[in-house]
C-alpha cells in the first residue's frame, strides 16, 4: 500500500530522515516508534505530502504520490492529529463530514456514513451529531477526529500520536477502539507514538526509529524477543521487557485444557500479563481460565508464564 | 380579551427592554421628529432666533452621513482584508511589517490633517473625506483581520490541511470564519470612530451630520450643535449595538451546545 524507497528529507545541513525503505502492505496496522526527533512526525508526514521528501521514492497503491495533487492523495488518507484539530465552528456531523463533502458525496450519503461512523467510535449519534467540539470532553473530541479521518473510507490512515494528550483511561479505551475500528474496516494504519505498551498493544508491525533511520521493523513478538541492537533493547526497556513479553500473548495459549480451578476466572483472549497482576494481587498460583463463549476452558498457573522463556 | 392585550402589552414591553430596538427607536425619534422638538430647543435656548436647524432634513443629513461612514468602511474593509490575507499567506509573509507600517501611518495622521492635504488635491466635497476616512478605518481593520488569522489554533490548520482541504477552501470556510468574530471587532472600532470623524468631514464641504455642528459653532447657534451631536451620537450607539448583535451570531458556536 505504501513504499518508501530510500528515502531522504533534510532540513538545511541536518539530515532528518536518511535512506529510509519501508513497504506497509495492505491492511497493516504499523506503529513507527522512536525517541523524541527521530523523525517519526516527518515520516507520517511525507506519506501524505504536508512535508515532500528530498530523496528517494514514497509509493501510494503502486504509484508516486508525487503522481497525485497533494490534496487528492490526502483526500484519500485519513489524517488525525494529537492536537485534534476539529473545526470549533462546525459541528460533531459537520466535521465528520468533510473529506465527504469535498468528494462530493450526497447529503443522504453524508448523514447515513456520520450515523455509521459516531456508533464506530462509540458516541450515540442523536446527542453528539448536533453538538460543538468545545462541549466535548477531550476523549470525545479525539473520537470524533478518527471519525473525521475515518469518514471518506480511507484505503490509509495516518496518525500522530492521536492518544498522546488523552488520560490513561481514555487513553486504554480509545486504543481498544481503534483495533476494533481497524478489524472492522480492514483501512491501512500508520501511526506514531512514543509510548512503548501502546506500540504493542496496537501494532501488527513496529517500526524503531533512530535519527532518522530504521532501527529494526518488525512484529511485536519479534522485536521483543530479539531486538537487533543495543539502541532496541535499551528503548524497548530492560526492566519492562518481562512484562512486556507477557503482553503480547494470550491466556488461550498457555493455559493447561480441561483443568478446574476455583475463582473467578479470567478470559482466554486477556493478556498474560493481566493473568500475572490478578495472581499476584489474589497472591494465588492458579486462574481459572473461561473461553469466547464463557464457559470453563481450562486453568493458567503462575509457573505456566515463564515456561520456555530463554 | 383584556388577557390578549396584556400580552401583547408585555410583547412591546418586552421589545422596549431589548438595547438595540430601544436605540433604534430613539435614533428613529430624533431623525424625523426633531421638528416636533423646536418648542423644546426655544425654551432651552431663549436667546435663539432659530432654535432649529431647517436649512436640510435630518433625515437627508443622516443618510449623507451613513452613506459616507458606510462607503468609506466598505472600502476600508476590503482593503483591509485582502491585506490582512495577503500578509498571513505564505507568499505575503514578507510584505508584513511594510504593510503593518503603511497602515499604522495612516492612522497616526490626524483626520483633519489627511482631509486638508486632500482638498488641494480632490476639491472639496465628499471625495476628500471618503478618503481620510478610509484611510484613518483601515488601521483598526487590518490589524484585526490579522490578529483574527492568527488566532486560528495550530492543529485546525493542520488538520484542514491534512484532510485534503483547498488553501482557497482552507481560507473561505476555516480561517475567515473563525478570524471573522476578531476581525468584526476592529470594524465595529473602525466604523464607530468613523460615524464621529464623519462629522468633521463637514467642513470640507461634505454632507454629514456634522454640518448643522459646524454651522453652529461659527455661528454661536448652541441649539445647531447640540442637535447635530444628538443623531450622531445616536446613531454611533445604535450601530455600537447592532455589531454587538452581529458578533454575537458570528462566533455562536462558543455558546450554543446544539
Ligand atoms: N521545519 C523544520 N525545520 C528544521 N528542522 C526540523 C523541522 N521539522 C522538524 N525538524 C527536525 O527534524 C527532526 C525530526 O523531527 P520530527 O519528525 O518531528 O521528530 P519526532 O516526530 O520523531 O519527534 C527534529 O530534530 C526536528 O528538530
Ligand atoms: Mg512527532
Amino acid at each position: 500500500m505504501i513504499q518508501f524507497e530510500h528515502v531522504g528529507k533534510r532540513y538545511g545541513t541536518s539530515e532528518v530522515v536518511s535512506d529510509l525503505s519501508l513497504s506497509i502492505k495492505a491492511g497493516e496496522f504499523c506503529v513507527l516508534i522512536g525517541p523524541s526527533g527521530s523523525g517519526k512526525t516527518t515520516t507520517l508526514r511525507m506519506i501524505n505530502r504536508l512535508i515532500e521528501h528530498d530523496s528517494g521514492r514514497i509509493l501510494f497503491d503502486g504509484a508516486e504520490i508525487r503522481s497525485f495533487a497533494p490534496e487528492a492523495l490526502r483526500r484519500r488518507m485519513g489524517y488525525a492529529i494529537q492536537s485534534i484539530g476539529l473545526f470549533p465552528h462546525w459541528t460533531v456531523e459537520e466535521n465528520i463530514a468533510a473529506v465527504p463533502k469535498l468528494l462530493g458525496w450526497s447529503k443522504a450519503k453524508i448523514r447515513d456514513r456520520v450515523t455509521e461512523l459516531l456508533g464506530l467510535v462509540g458516541l450515540d449519534a442523536t446527542t453528539y451529531r448536533g453538538r460543538y467540539p468545545q462541549h466535548l470532553s477531550g476523549g470525545q473530541q479525539q473520537r470524533v477526529g478518527v471519525a473525521r479521518a475515518l469518514a471518506a473510507e480511507p484505503q490509509v490512515l495516518l496518525m500522530d500520536e492521536p492518544f498522546g494528550a488523552l488520560d490513561p483511561v481514555t487513553r486504554d479505551a480509545l486504543q481498544a477502539e481503534m483495533l476494533r475500528v481497524h478489524a472492522a474496516s480492514g483501512t491501512t494504519i500508520v501511526l506514531v507514538t512514543h509510548d512503548m505498551d501502546e506500540a504493542i498493544r496496537l501494532g501488527s508491525r513496529i517500526v524503531i526509529l533512530d535519527q532518522g533511520r530504521i532501527a529494526q521493523a518488525g512484529s511485536p513478538r519479534e522485536i521483543l524477543t530479539r531486538p537487533a541492537s543495543d539502541f532496541v533493547a535499551d528503548f524497548i526497556g530492560r526492566d519492562e521487557m518481562g512484562l512486556r513479553l507477557l503482553s503480547i500473548e494470550t491466556v488461550g495459549e498457555r493455559m493447561r485444557p480441561g483443568e478446574e480451578a476455583a475463582g473467578e476466572p479470567i478470559a482466554a483472549s486477556a493478556t498474560l500479563r493481566h493473568a500475572l497482576s490478578l495472581l499476584v494481587s489474589r497472591a494465588a498460583d492458579r486462574l481459572p481460565v473461561t473461553g469466547a463463549d464463557g464457559a470453563p476452558a481450562g486453568v493458567i498457573h503462575l509457573a505456566d508464564l515463564t515456561v520456555g522463556r530463554p | 380579551m383584556s388577557g390578549t392585550m396584556n400580552a401583547g402589552a408585555r410583547r412591546g414591553i418586552g421589545l422596549l427592554a431589548d438595547p438595540l430596538i430601544l436605540s433604534g427607536l430613539v435614533l428613529a425619534g430624533l431623525v424625523f421628529g426633531m421638528p416636533l422638538l423646536k418648542p423644546v430647543f426655544a425654551a432651552l435656548f431663549p436667546g435663539l432666533d432659530r432654535p432649529l436647524y431647517e436649512q436640510d432634513s435630518f433625515l437627508n443629513l443622516t443618510i449623507a452621513h451613513v452613506v459616507l461612514v458606510g462607503a468609506s468602511s466598505a472600502i476600508s474593509l476590503v482593503i483591509g482584508v485582502l491585506a490582512g490575507v495577503f500578509v498571513t499567506r505564505r507568499a505575503g509573509r514578507e510584505f508584513r511589517p511594510l504593510v503593518e507600517t503603511i497602515v499604522a501611518t495612516g492612522q497616526t495622521f490626524p483626520p483633519v490633517a489627511v482631509l486638508a492635504v486632500a482638498v488641494p488635491l480632490l476639491g472639496f466635497g465628499a471625495a476628500p473625506a471618503l478618503i481620510a476616512l478610509a484611510i484613518y478605518g483601515l488601521l483598526p481593520i487590518t490589524e484585526a483581520v490579522v490578529a483574527g488569522i492568527e488566532s486560528v489554533p495550530v492543529g485546525v490548520r493542520e488538520a484542514a490541511r491534512g484532510i485534503g482541504m483547498s488553501a482557497r477552501g482552507r481560507l473561505l470556510h476555516v480561517e475567515l470564519p473563525l478570524a471573522a468574530p476578531v476581525a468584526l471587532a476592529g470594524v465595529r472600532t473602525s466604523v464607530i470612530i468613523n460615524i464621529g470623524t464623519a462629522a468633521i468631514a463637514s467642513t470640507v464641504g461634505a454632507k454629514t451630520l456634522g454640518l448643522p455642528i459646524i454651522v453652529g459653532l461659527s455661528g454661536f447657534n448652541t441649539a445647531y450643535v447640540l442637535q447635530g451631536a444628538l443623531v450622531v451620537g445616536a446613531l454611533a450607539v445604535f450601530t455600537d449595538l447592532a455589531f454587538e448583535r452581529l458578533g454575537r451570531r458570528l462566533d455562536r458556536w462558543k455558546r450554543d451546545s446544539a
